[in-house]
């Protein structure tokens, strides 16, 4: 090859080029949506149509979605299905037990609000964000594996906003500080 | 065999132990005298004329604090003979309590700590009575007809 012909291709590839400028806000943001992992169990019906959104048909994989074992491995947790009170405990715990930054999709109406036990079922906790905070709520009795797949793109749209630069937490206590 | 047979094999052992009957409910019922229960499923579970070896299910029944009642409903099957047959014991609404029947029908175990569980129904001798679906320190009986659930459950409203 001579000179010329070098030229005409563009030139040698070095491994000096390639470069991508971008904000760190945008990377990361990028990396956290594109990677959401989210604990895999299951509470009742909800669980099913869980499962189903994982499977080839609708292929949750395509979005980077895995389901993990371990909620140390998680950055998302879908509670999919109705919370009892002797699970609500449990469900805190899992909460707790994931790293930051975690956030919780409810699924369900049962997870929203209770559901169908809002008013005679004693034992069913009103809603999982009385125990945990929840970022995404997904209708439906049970939601279709297109509502779920609709609740994971809502939440990536809304860690896309989110900056390192301007911690929601400091802003609440900041607001908290200047209302008193 | 017919439920006049079973009453007067019944009765032939334990003569003051039949306190009544229903022949319209079915499977076919007889109401025993809580004290005798246990030793009446002793022998229509080893005679050899019934063989009731499986108690399909055990269950509680609130009457409502009107009647004073409560009730434990036995629901046996002689798997050799092909029969279904049911008891009834009447209990003490205020302090409800019958011998267990666990220890001649092991899946009496489980049965027995749901009717604990939910009705506050007491069964002497049971090798490990305590809630079965509820958390541990929940307070009260859910399926009895004056409940009423707690305002918090651990620092969480119950009510909607």
């Amino acid at each position: 090859m001579n000179e010329t012909e070098i030229s005409q291709i563009g030139g040698l590839k070095t491994g000096e080029g390639g470069i991508i400028v971008s904000k760190l806000d945008d990377l990361l943001n990028w990396a956290r949506l594109s990677s959401l992992w989210p604990v895999g169990f299951g509470l009742a019906c909800c669980a099913i149509e869980f499962m189903s959104t994982a499977s080839s048909a609708y292929d949750l994989d395509r979005f980077g979605i895995i389901p993990r074992n371990s909620p140390r491995q998680a950055d998302v947790m879908i509670v999919s299905g109705t919370v009892t009170f002797k699970m609500a405990d449990r469900v805190k715990r899992l909460y707790e037990q994931m790293a930051e930054p975690k956030y919780v999709i409810s699924m369900g109406s049962c997870a929203n609000c209770g559901g169908p036990y809002w008013e005679h079922g004693y034992h069913v906790l009103k809603g999982v964000d009385r125990v945990i905070p929840v970022d995404v709520y997904v209708p439906g009795c049970p939601p279709r594996p297109e509502a779920l797949i609709g609740g994971f793109l809502k939440l990536q749209e809304k860690i896309r906003s989110e900056s390192i630069m301007r911690p929601k937490a400091l802003e609440k206590l900041m607001e908290q500080k200047n209302e008193a | 065999m017919k439920l006049d047979q079973l009453k007067e094999l019944i009765q032939s052992e334990f003569p003051d132990s039949i306190i009544g009957e229903d022949e319209n409910s079915s499977p076919q019922a007889l109401l025993i005298k809580p004290e005798f229960i246990h030793s009446v499923c002793v022998l229509l579970h080893a005679n050899e004329q019934t063989y009731f070896d499986q108690l399909s299910c055990l269950t509680g029944l609130d009457n409502g604090p009107e009647s004073e009642t409560m009730e434990v409903i036995y629901n046996l099957y002689s798997i050799p003979y092909d029969l279904h047959f049911m008891i009834k014991v009447v209990l003490d609404r205020p302090k409800p309590s019958v011998d267990s029947v666990s220890d001649i029908w092991n899946g009496a175990n489980w049965h027995e700590r749901e009717a604990y569980d939910l009705y506050g129904i007491h069964f002497n001798n049971h090798p490990n009575l305590r809630r079965i679906l509820l958390p541990n320190d929940w307070e009260g009986f859910p399926l009895k007809k004056d409940y009423v659930e707690q305002e918090k459950y651990h620092e969480v409203k119950v009510k909607y």
